[in-house]
């Protein structure tokens, strides 16, 4: 996604250095953008290497190619790589990439500290991939780290907790950079209602991320002493409970599934105005409801643990706060289709990704209703229903927000349209295999197909081979999306200031691609 | 940049770095929030459940009869028999009773064990009462020594009404494992 | 990978088809939803999610039919024009925050009812102690000195091997059976006192409805109740990853009537 050297010679002052000391000492939001996206594209495709391999020994019952253990620390690592290395870090190469264009600023506001938390990043996840060469293996205990079971992790323990703290403070350093960024650094008149909603999202966004990383690190740095120290915050022996993980776990983690998803929702927010050729709908009532998005994600983080055993109080709470969170995402959900009420529409492949976020998210919240439901999440929990419903919200959802964002703005960073017809190849491909792969997880988990687990009863092996073709396919189709890409920064057809037909914003009124240096001196509004 | 915006800047920086550390803190603060959550809503804390409570001196119901089941585990790092000596008794609330364990020890070493209680169900934790209990402190045995071990207890007359069967269940653990106590 | 110039639905026909011929022939359709299962908790249960799922259903009909419809028909190609000035609409705006928020309370009302029934133990006539180890349980009939252990069968445990060269469509029940089933009696309310040894476990049998951890230190508790005419086996798994081999300590409950079970019980204990 590099948007190649021809753009130095379009920056009319300061082009960057050349080769790799460019990548090592620059400073500037859209460098770093690009190695964030790349990076992120790069976990995308590693951890999806471990997904298959996980869908290769489900394919059939039977133990064909890897032992439990190494299972277990597959489904582990995967989950930690998508959710920190690649979704989180795409939605922070958008920020860097998008935020100053959006808001007409010059570069983000501590671009020292930006390129510092790239790197961060970067080692947490040299750090956390090499725990599979280290005696004993990778974590194994799952992304959720629950205790005791984190606790006979071998070599990889303090590894996996210290890689922990870097990416965590390299998201709060991005979230600080972020918020700074948009409080001081907008254009002269742009006031914060005028704010395009992916800078929005991201704004709130980053809050979430001060207020629940750290947590996070507190929960982590627990089990770290827990584990060298004899404390006992989690060991009923010494007087501590392992239950009280899980909340201090889940007290970060609801949230953190929304840290993903609502930059989603800021960019979906952007393409399907584009595509309508209007406005976006109730432009004030999507902000509010963000912002009460991530006020309820504090309340209902129990919703995780129904099964650990909760006064009946507690449990008939999170399940009606749970509820309640689904109103501002129903109340979204209303405003896109009515932004595309009465619009104008093509289906260019980011309306098409954006499309198809619509429908699946919306069916990954579905599920999320009827896991909310205490009594029927006694039978979902910890079963393929859960495993279905997070990758509904996760893939067609954050993913394809961010695959949606990349077909979006590519054209704006390269200065080159990419190959339409191959676009619009990888988004059926990808759309399809999607529902292959996990919509039969509904039915295995309703089954009584449990998760985490690396053989099954033989009555679960048809879903189980459907599901697997489709990962196959899913994890192929990329590849395509990986050589558009290339294509799209090699050459191609130039692409204009505004790229799309109905272009709104800042981004569009800066050449494609967009100079080294934009908004020195800050655009007039109006 | 001008001076006034980096100025502006570092405030903001500054504030947000606070927020984090405040956060972070927070993360912290959830273990003893956790207790008060646990003791609000009556499941008890363990601090509470180990430590000595006293019986109110009015008169039993005798009307009414609840049977407190008793059971005993020993996890993975102990080497103990440890079992009680009656499997239940039926028991009115607000009279004291007497029950016992037997510990036996099975490791060829002095060992200290320390008994880690719980009540079932959850929500009758705040209305079981030990007024003497081997487990408010370690217990120290010998080689091969084998000995009894008492709870004294009353239930209260508070106990609500759906509830006609309370557990009461050790864990015995081995102190050896049990060294610092943050929880 | 071959271009089709110009037509853009070709590859979405040529996909569905693709996906439609890796529907097994033989797929067994009783496998697409949760059990009813054979106790009154497992019952409440599956229509909790059954209401979940109509509910879901009928939603997903409005809204997925009004997005389609105007993908359908504000399409520019087909001449659709943009009305720009469609921005707000406050009236309309109100009510599909405050209708949503009636239908989901309204949704979790009928749990209450459920939820309170699953929590209360009272009445029951039989507490069983289950214990789980890594990677098997320990059954304990309170005050009936009668325990044992409960293991993955010795068939499932030499097919699972890797490399074992042993088809698992072979052997009956696979990772479904066990040396030693828990043996209770129909039509009894039965306590479930649940803890484990090392790591936190889950029992779970989904004809039985209920799932709860079984966590270290603690005691946790739930009842099952199998209805008085519905004697049988039922099977289950641990729900909780707990290790290596979280996948391979299942649960078998056979459910004898009463006097059956009783006999069963004397015979136990004789040979304990
Ligand atoms: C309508 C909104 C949503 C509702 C009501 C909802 C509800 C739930 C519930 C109740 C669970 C726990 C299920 C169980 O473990 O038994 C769950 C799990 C999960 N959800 Fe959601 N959810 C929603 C949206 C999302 C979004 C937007 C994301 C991420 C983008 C997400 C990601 C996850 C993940 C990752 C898990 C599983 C975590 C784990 O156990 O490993 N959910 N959801
Ligand atoms: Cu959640
Ligand atoms: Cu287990």
């Amino acid at each position: 996604m590099a948007h190649g050297n021809e753009a130095a010679g379009h920056g009319n002052h300061d082009g960057p250095p050349k080769g790799l000391v460019r990548w090592l000492t620059t400073t500037n939001h859209k460098d770093i953008g690009t190695m964030y996206l790349v990076f992120s594209l790069a976990m995308f495709l590693i951890g999806g290497l471990m997904a298959l391999a996980i869908r290769a020994e489900l394919f059939q019952p039977g133990l064909q190619f890897v032992n439990p253990s190494f299972f277990n620390q597959l489904t582990t690592v995967h989950a930690l790589v998508m959710v920190f290395g690649a979704v989180m870090p795409a939605t922070v190469g958008l920020a860097n990439w998008m935020i100053p264009l959006q808001i007409g600023a010059a570069d983000m506001a501590l671009p020292r500290m930006n390129l510092f938390s790239f790197w961060l990043l970067f080692f947490a996840f040299m750090l956390l991939i090499s725990t599979f060469f280290v005696p004993g293996g990778a974590p194994a205990a799952g992304w959720t780290l629950y205790p005791p079971l984190v606790l006979q992790t071998g070599t990889a323990f303090p590894m996996a907790i210290f890689a922990i703290h870097m990416m965590g403070a390299s998201s709060i350093m991005g979230a600080i950079n972020v918020i700074v960024t948009i409080v001081n650094m907008r254009a002269p008149g742009m006031t914060l209602l005028k704010m395009p909603l992916f800078s929005w999202s991201w704004l709130i966004t980053a809050y979430l991320l001060i207020a629940v990383m750290p947590v996070f690190a507190g929960g982590v740095t627990m089990l770290l002493t827990d584990y060298y120290f004899q404390t006992s915050f989690f060991n009923a022996a010494g007087g501590g409970d392992p239950v009280l993980f899980q909340h201090v776990f889940w007290f970060f983690g609801h949230p953190e599934v929304y840290i993903m998803i609502l930059p989603a929702f800021g960019i979906i927010s952007e393409i399907i105005p584009t595509f309508s050729r209007k406005p976006i709908f109730g432009y004030e009532a999507m902000v509010y409801a963000i912002a009460s998005i991530a006020f309820l994600s504090f309340i209902v983080w129990a919703h995780h643990m129904f099964t650990v055993g909760m006064p009946l109080a507690g449990q008939l709470f999170f399940t009606l706060s749970t509820m309640l969170i689904a109103v501002p995402t129903g109340v979204k959900v209303f405003n896109w289709t009515t932004t595309m009420w009465r619009g104008s529409l093509s289906f260019e492949p980011p309306m098409l990704f954006a499309l198809a976020f619509l429908f699946l998210f919306t069916i990954g919240g579905f599920s999320g209703l009827m896991l909310a439901i205490a009594p029927a999440d006694f039978q979902y929990h910890d079963t393929y229903f859960v495993v279905a419903h997070f990758h509904y919200v996760l893939v067609p959802g954050a993913v394809f927000g961010i695959m949606a964002a990349v077909y979006y703005w590519l054209p704006k960073w390269t200065g080159h349209m990419y190959d339409m017809t191959l676009a619009k190849w990888h988004f059926w491909l990808t759309a399809i295999f999607v529902n292959v792969l996990f919509f039969p997880q509904h039915f295995l988990g309703l089954a009584g197909m449990q998760r985490r687990i690396p053989d099954y009863p033989t009555q679960f092996t048809d879903w189980n081979m459907v599901s697997s073709i489709g990962g196959f396919g899913f994890g192929l189709s990329q590849l395509l999306f990986v050589w558009v890409i290339i294509r799209c920064v090699k050459g191609g057809q130039r692409a204009t200031a505004g790229v799309w037909d109905w272009p709104h914003g800042l981004e569009w009124t800066v050449p494609s691609p967009a100079p080294y240096h934009t908004f020195e001196k800050a655009p007039e509004l109006h | 940049m001008e001076a006034p915006r980096r100025k502006s800047n570092r405030g903001l920086v500054a504030r947000l770095v606070l927020m984090t550390a405040g956060s972070f803190a927070f993360g912290f603060a959830l273990v003893p929030l956790y207790d008060v959550f646990c003791e609000v809503t009556g499941i008890g804390t363990r601090a509470e459940l180990s430590r000595a409570a006293t019986a109110d001196a009015s008169a039993p119901d005798v009307n009414r009869t609840v049977v407190v089941e008793f059971t005993a585990s020993v996890p993975d790092n102990g080497s103990w028999e440890f079992a009680p000596v009656v499997a239940s008794m039926e028991v009115h609330p607000g009279r004291l009773y007497e029950a016992h364990y037997t510990a036996h020890n099975l490791a060829d070493r002095e060992t200290t064990g320390q008994a880690v209680p719980s009540i079932t169900p959850l929500r009758a934790a705040r209305y079981f009462r030990k007024t003497e209990c081997f487990c408010f402190t370690p217990q120290k045995f010998a080689r091969d020594e084998q000995r009894e071990l008492l709870v004294r207890f009353t239930v209260d007359r508070d106990l609500p009404p759906g509830i006609d069967r309370l557990t009461l269940s050790y864990a015995f653990y081995d102190v050896a494992h049990v060294a610092g106590g943050a929880g | 990978m071959s271009i089709v110039k110009r037509n853009s639905k070709l590859p979405a026909v040529a996909g569905a088809l693709a996906a439609l011929t890796t529907l097994p022939a033989h797929a067994d359709w009783s496998l697409l939803n949760m059990p009813k299962g054979v106790s009154e908790l497992s019952r409440g249960n599956y229509d909790m999610h059954m209401i979940m799922l109509w509910i879901c259903f009928a939603i997903a009909v409005v809204t997925f039919g009004a997005m389609i419809f105007a993908m359908i028909r504000f399409r520019k190609s087909r001449g659709a024009v943009a009305d720009t000035k469609l921005l707000h609409n406050a009236r309309l705006e109100a009510a599909w925050t405050l209708v949503p928020t009636v239908i989901l309370i309204a949704m979790a009302i009928p749990s209450v009812e459920k939820l309170i029934k699953i929590e209360d133990m009272s009445g029951s006539e039989l507490t069983v102690k289950i214990t789980g180890y890594q990677w098997y349980w320990q059954y304990e009939y309170l005050g009936k000195q009668v325990s044992f252990y409960s293991r993955l069968a010795r068939t499932s445990d030499l097919a699972r091997q890797r490399g074992s060269g042993i088809d698992p469509n072979t052997v009956e029940n696979y990772l479904l059976e066990v040396d030693k089933p828990l043996v209770v009696p129909t039509g009894t309310k039965i306590r479930l006192l649940l803890t484990a040894n090392d790591v936190i476990h889950a029992w779970w049998v989904p004809d039985f409805g209920m799932k709860r951890d079984a966590i270290p230190g603690f005691m946790n508790e739930m009842w099952i109740s199998v209805d008085a005419d519905k004697p049988g086996t039922y099977r289950g798994k641990c729900a909780e990853l707990c290790g290596a081999d979280h996948g391979f300590m299942p649960i078998v409950v056979v459910a004898k009537p009463k006097p059956e079970f009783e006999a069963w019980l004397a015979q136990q204990q004789v040979t304990e």
